[in-house]
């Protein structure tokens, strides 16, 4: 095997690979998203944001991702997309939603790239 | 006359929540779903002719069943029945599914001795990843006489690093050799679930690849091996960043054997984010 077979810092356009780097830094973001499978804890989260970063130790970057709802932020802090996707999921943002949010896209204009795809 | 379990072959197909969403809301001839679901009643017939006694249903948990805390490589289900579980967006939960303990044991068994380290879940909530596909394959689930019981194998796509896809075929090859040694008289199907090309994440958020993806669909029959040569990086460049799922097709692959039949296949373009891909396999005696 090659060497850069390990290498999975290679960059690939518009991709953040999660790996054992990103899992590091994303830990308290991920663990917070993987709450969110708990109705209760979703409401915990929606009555007192502040207080559930808190609770799972977010550091400021995460905080402020999650503040601004900005998916490309969470990522960059760590966050790992199928945790982020039940965030996500609180706000009823669906894949297309983040998919247009994260491509500066119009939701419209993003189904229609998915579309076109299959042309 | 055989006394020992035999594969009748794999189906493979992606296994998108919104799927699940779809079907709770009674969405199968809306047009957008339709060349989806299109895809499924040759599927059903030949279920239906066969009938299989165990589905071992390999997919990828995404944050149910398992966490970052503990992230097995293979995981193998070993329970008598599988939860399913809230997700945290609302797609409707399920009734548990039956499962097959003494097969399970059989197979984790053969696999270890295989020198496949597995990790063993007497207790494990099987998300979309699971569900979905039974009930594309057994529409009404625990009310259509003919659902089998269900072994749930899951590895891990989560967090890099994934298995090779030459892990992954060698794992389907491993588990085959366990299925097919176990003294009963049984019929068993191999799900191979997810994919194809999508991507969720990242600037390149809806990338679909269906050059790939049929590129993919037409090896995974004739030349598994071939694909194998793909490594990791190259597949998340090619399927996108999610559409490592595609290692759930190799690990189903592996398990029928070196020939297989190609009953049916479907390919539709887009389901959610994602390029979906079904397919029936007969195995070749």
């Amino acid at each position: 095997m090659e060497p850069e077979d390990f290498d999975h810092h290679t960059p690939i356009e518009g991709t953040t690979l999660f790996d054992g780097e990103m899992a590091m830094i994303g830990y308290a973001l991920n663990k917070m998203c993987y709450s969110f499978n708990n109705a209760e804890a979703r409401e915990q989260y929606l009555a007192d944001p502040e207080a559930y970063f808190e609770k799972f130790g977010l550091n400021e970057a995460q905080k402020q991702a999650c503040r601004n709802k900005n998916v490309l932020e969470m990522i960059a802090a760590g966050g790992n997309i199928y945790y982020l996707a039940k965030l996500a999921g609180i706000y009823k943002l669906n894949m297309q939603d983040i998919g247009a949010q994260q491509t500066g896209m119009s939701v419209e204009d993003f189904k229609e790239k998915l579309r076109r795809a299959g042309d | 006359m055989t006394d020992m379990a035999t594969i009748l072959g794999g189906l493979t197909t992606s296994h998108i929540p919104a799927v699940g969403n779809a079907i709770a809301r009674g969405l199968k001839d809306d047009e957008y779903w339709k060349p989806f679901f299109d895809g499924y009643p040759p599927i059903h017939a030949w279920l239906e002719k066969h009938k299989p006694d165990v589905a071992i249903n390999i997919y990828n948990d995404h944050g149910l069943g398992f966490f970052l805390d503990q992230m097995p490589t293979f995981a193998i289900g070993a329970a008598h029945e599988y939860i399913n579980e809230d997700e945290g967006w609302g797609i409707p939960v399920l009734p548990p599914f039956p499962g097959d303990a003494k097969l399970s044991w059989h197979i984790i068994e053969g696999m270890v001795e295989d020198e496949f380290d597995i990790t063993s879940c007497q207790e494990l909530a099987v998300d979309h990843g699971f569900t979905v596909p039974m009930q594309l394959f057994w529409p009404g689930l625990g009310d259509n006489p003919d659902m089998p019981r269900a072994i749930p194998i899951s590895a891990n796509t989560v967090q890099h690093p994934i298995p090779t896809l030459k892990r992954a075929l060698d794992f389907g090859k491993s588990l085959g050799r366990a299925i097919r040694s176990y003294p009963e008289d049984i019929k068993v199907v191999v799900l191979g679930t997810g994919g194809l090309s999508h991507q969720l994440d990242g600037e390149r958020a809806g990338f679909i690849n269906k050059e790939f993806d049929q590129m993919c669909m037409e090896k995974i029959v004739t030349d598994p091996e071939e694909l194998t040569k793909i490594s990791r990086r190259e597949l998340v460049r090619q399927a996108g960043a999610q559409g490592t799922e595609f290692l759930m097709w190799m690990m189903m692959r592996g398990a029928l054997g070196e020939k297989v039949r190609p009953l049916h296949q479907n390919y539709h373009i887009p389901i959610s984010n994602t390029g979906a891909g079904t397919m029936m396999l007969e195995c070749v005696a």
